[in-house]
C-alpha cells in the first residue's frame, strides 16, 4: 500500500507505534482511542466478552443526556424572550410548535450553550491529557460524561473562563488527587459546580444570572426578572410567578441550563434504568427521601406550627410532590446521584444513600435560603458518606450470615467437648 | 570557627524545606488555615511565632537542666503562655486592627503544636545556642507556608497584597477587571487554605519522591 492511500487511522496507528513506550505514548493513543475504536484485541487466555465496556456505558448517558440538552438549547431562547414579552408586559403563554421549537430560540441556545460544551470538554480533556502523559497511563473515558453535565447544571450566562477555572479545579482536585477515573470519592461535575458556586456567587446564584442577558438589563429601562421558581418560594413570593404546572414538568421555566425539563429527565432516567446503567434503587429511594422530607414540612404548615410570616413559609408550603419537578432535583437524582463511582455500591447501601439525597435536598431548600437549589450539596455529602454506609451494610451482612450458619450447624467440638466460637474476621 | 556550623545550618535550613513543621510534619495546621486569608496577618502571625519560638526554645533550654520532669508540660505552657501574652499586648499596643483580624489566634499560639513540639523534642536535650537556631528554623519553616498561602489566598481571593490592590479596582472595574476578570470567593474561605497546602505537599514529595511515606 502506497503512503497516499493511507487512511488517517491508518497513520495515526503507525505513529502510535512510533511512539511505544515514549512519554507521548498515551496522548496519541488517546487521541487514536477517541476517535476510533483500536484495532488491537487480547491475543492469549480465556476472556468473557461483554460489550458493555466504559466506554459504552458512558456514551450511553450521554445518549440519555441528549434530549436534555436540545431542549435546553430551545429553552435558553425562549426564557430569553418570553424575559423580553415579559419586560414589555405580555405574558407568554408557550406553545411548543409555535413559539418554543424555532430557529431563533435554536440560535440563542447555539451562541450561549454550545460555548459552554465545548469549553467544558476542551478544557477537561485537556487536563486529562496532561495527566496521563504525566502518569504514564492510558487516557480514560471518565471526563466523557462529566464533560457534558458540566454545562447542563450552570447557569446560562456563566462566563467561559469561570467555567474552565471550575472545571481544571474539579477535574484535579475532585479527580486526579484520588488516582483518577474510578478512584474519586466525590463527583467530579458536583465538584466544579461547587467550586464555581463558592468562588463566583454572583454568577451562581440569585434572580439574574438564569435567563440570558439579564445581568446586562438590571436595571434598565427593559429590566427582566428572571427568577427561578424556589427562588420565589424562598421569599414567600409564591403568588409572584405565572408559571403552570405543566410548564414546571416539561421544562419551560427559568433555571440551571439543563434542569428545567423533569418530562425529558424522566424519559432519560428510564432509558438509564432499562439499559441497567443506573440504579433504579438509587433513583427511587431518593425520590421518596425527597417526598417524605416535603410531606414533613406540608404537615408541619398544616399544624399550623408555621404562620406565612415565616420565612420558611413559601418553601414549606409548596405541595410536596412539586419539589421534584421544579429546581435540579429530578436531573440530580437521574443522573449525578446514580454515579456508579461515588455513590453506594451494596444494594440496600443504595436505599439509604438515595434516601437521604432527596431527604435532605429538600431540607437544604427549606431552611437555606442562601442555597435555593440543595441538591448539589446533598449528593456531594452522601458522597463522602457512601463508603461509610457501603462498610456497614457489609458488616451487618456478615454477622447476619454468621449467626444464620451457628443456628443450622452443629458446632465441632475441640478436644476437650466444649463447643468452638465460630469466628470470622470482620475488619 | 565560623558563627555557625554545617551542623547549625542544618538547623535552620532543614525545617524551611525537608522537615518543614506543616507540609512534612502536619502540625500548626489550625492557624494556618485560619489566618492565611490576608497576607498581612500571615506575616503578623509568622513573626508572632518566630519571637515566641526564638526565645521560648532557649528559655526552656537554658531551664532543662532543673524542671522536674513530672512537671514539664506545665512548665513549658507556662514559658509559652508568658511569651504569648507578650506578643499580645504589643499587638494590641500598636496593631490594634490587625490584632482583631487575628483576633483569638494570637491565643493560641499557646496550643501551636509546632512550639509544644519544638520544646519536648529539642530545647529539653541541647544548649540554648542551638535551640534558639531550631525555634528559628522551625518558625522560619512555618512562615514560608503561611506567606505562600497568604500570598495565593490574598491575590485571588481579594485581588490585593498587603491590602494593596495589584489586580485593578473590582467596583470600577479597572485594571485585570475590566476585562470581566473577578476574585474567588471560594480562597476567602478556610477550606481553600487547606487545599493550597495539601497543593504545596503534593508538589513537594512530587520533587522530592524520598518524602513519600510507605504504604
Amino acid at each position: 500500500m502506497s503512503d497516499k492511500r493511507l487512511t488517517f487511522k491508518k497513520r495515526l496507528h503507525i505513529i502510535k507505534h512510533h511512539y511505544r513506550g515514549k512519554k507521548m505514548a498515551p496522548a496519541f493513543n488517546a487521541l487514536h482511542t477517541f476517535l476510533f475504536t483500536p484495532d488491537e484485541t487480547t491475543h492469549s487466555g480465556s476472556h468473557v466478552r461483554a460489550a458493555d465496556d466504559l466506554k459504552r456505558t458512558m456514551n450511553t448517558v450521554i445518549m440519555a443526556l441528549v434530549p436534555v440538552l436540545l431542549f435546553s438549547m430551545f429553552n435558553a431562547g425562549y426564557q430569553y424572550y418570553a424575559a423580553i414579552d415579559a419586560a414589555n408586559g405580555v405574558i407568554r403563554e408557550v406553545s411548543v410548535f409555535g413559539n418554543f421549537l424555532t430557529w431563533d430560540n435554536f440560535w440563542i441556545g447555539i451562541i450561549k450553550v454550545l460555548p459552554l460544551v465545548v469549553v467544558s470538554y476542551g478544557v477537561g480533556l485537556l487536563v486529562e491529557f496532561i495527566f496521563a502523559v504525566i502518569k504514564g497511563h492510558e487516557v480514560e473515558e471518565g471526563y466523557l460524561v462529566t464533560g457534558m453535565l458540566v454545562p447542563l447544571i450552570v447557569p446560562i450566562d456563566t462566563p467561559l473562563w469561570m467555567l474552565a477555572v471550575s472545571v481544571v479545579f474539579g477535574v484535579v482536585i475532585g479527580k486526579e488527587v484520588f488516582g483518577g477515573t474510578g478512584m474519586n470519592i466525590l463527583n467530579p461535575a458536583l465538584t466544579i459546580r461547587a467550586f464555581l458556586f463558592f468562588a463566583y456567587p454572583t454568577w451562581m446564584s440569585g434572580d439574574k444570572v438564569w435567563v440570558h442577558e439579564a445581568v446586562e438589563r438590571a436595571g434598565g429601562p427593559d429590566a427582566i426578572s428572571g427568577e427561578t421558581i424556589l427562588g420565589y418560594l424562598a421569599q414567600n413570593n409564591a403568588s409572584e410567578y405565572t408559571y403552570s404546572l405543566s410548564d414546571m414538568f416539561f421544562g419551560f421555566i427559568p433555571g440551571s441550563v439543563g434542569e428545567t425539563s423533569t418530562f425529558l429527565i424522566l424519559i432519560g432516567g428510564l432509558f438509564l434504568i432499562f439499559s441497567k446503567i443506573a440504579s433504579w434503587r438509587i433513583m427511587l429511594s431518593a425520590v421518596i427521601g425527597a417526598l417524605v422530607m416535603g410531606l414533613m414540612f406540608n404537615g408541619v404548615v398544616d399544624q399550623g406550627w408555621i404562620g406565612d410570616t415565616s420565612k420558611f413559609y413559601g418553601l414549606m408550603s409548596f405541595p410536596f410532590w412539586q419539589h421534584l419537578i421544579v429546581g435540579g432535583l429530578a436531573f440530580g437524582i437521574v443522573y449525578m446521584a446514580t454515579d456508579p463511582v461515588t455513590g453506594a455500591q451494596t444494594n440496600r447501601g443504595k436505599w439509604f444513600y438515595g434516601f437521604f439525597i432527596g431527604f435532605l435536598s429538600v431540607m437544604i431548600r427549606v431552611f437555606n435560603p442562601a442555597y435555593p437549589e440543595g441538591v448539589f450539596l446533598a449528593i456531594l455529602l452522601m458522597n463522602v458518606f457512601a463508603p461509610t454506609i457501603d462498610h456497614y451494610v457489609i458488616r451487618g451482612n456478615i454477622k447476619r450470615r454468621l449467626k444464620r450458619l451457628k443456628n443450622a450447624t452443629v458446632l465441632p467440638k475441640d478436644s476437650e467437648g466444649e463447643e468452638k466460637e465460630l469466628q470470622v474476621e470482620t475488619a | 570557627m565560623a558563627l555557625l556550623t554545617k551542623k547549625d545550618t542544618n538547623l535552620i535550613l532543614d525545617p524551611l524545606t525537608d522537615n518543614n513543621p506543616i507540609t512534612i510534619q502536619v502540625l500548626g495546621i489550625c492557624s494556618a488555615l485560619a489566618i492565611t486569608a490576608e497576607l498581612k496577618a500571615s506575616v503578623v502571625m509568622a513573626i508572632a511565632v518566630l519571637f515566641v519560638m526564638g526565645l521560648g526554645n532557649v528559655v526552656i533550654s537554658l531551664m532543662r537542666n532543673i524542671i522536674p520532669a513530672k512537671i514539664k508540660i506545665i512548665v513549658q505552657l507556662i514559658v509559652v503562655a508568658t511569651l504569648v501574652i507578650v506578643v499580645d499586648q504589643i499587638l494590641k499596643a500598636f496593631a490594634y486592627e490587625l490584632s482583631k483580624t487575628l483576633s483569638v489566634f494570637v491565643g493560641l499560639i499557646i496550643t501551636n503544636c509546632i512550639i509544644m513540639g519544638r520544646f519536648e523534642a529539642f530545647a529539653l536535650a541541647n544548649g540554648p545556642w542551638r535551640s534558639f537556631l531550631d525555634g528559628i528554623g522551625n518558625a522560619l519553616g512555618y512562615a514560608v507556608i503561611l506567606v505562600i498561602v497568604g500570598f495565593i489566598r490574598e491575590l485571588l481571593g481579594s485581588g490585593t497584597l498587603f491590602g494593596y490592590a495589584v489586580l485593578g479596582d473590582p467596583i470600577a472595574k479597572t485594571g485585570l477587571y475590566a476585562t470581566g476578570y473577578e476574585n474567588n470567593g471560594f480562597m476567602i474561605i478556610p477550606p481553600a487554605a487547606l487545599i493550597v497546602v495539601g497543593i504545596i505537599i503534593w508538589v513537594q514529595r512530587t520533587r522530592n519522591p524520598a518524602l513519600v511515606e510507605e504504604n
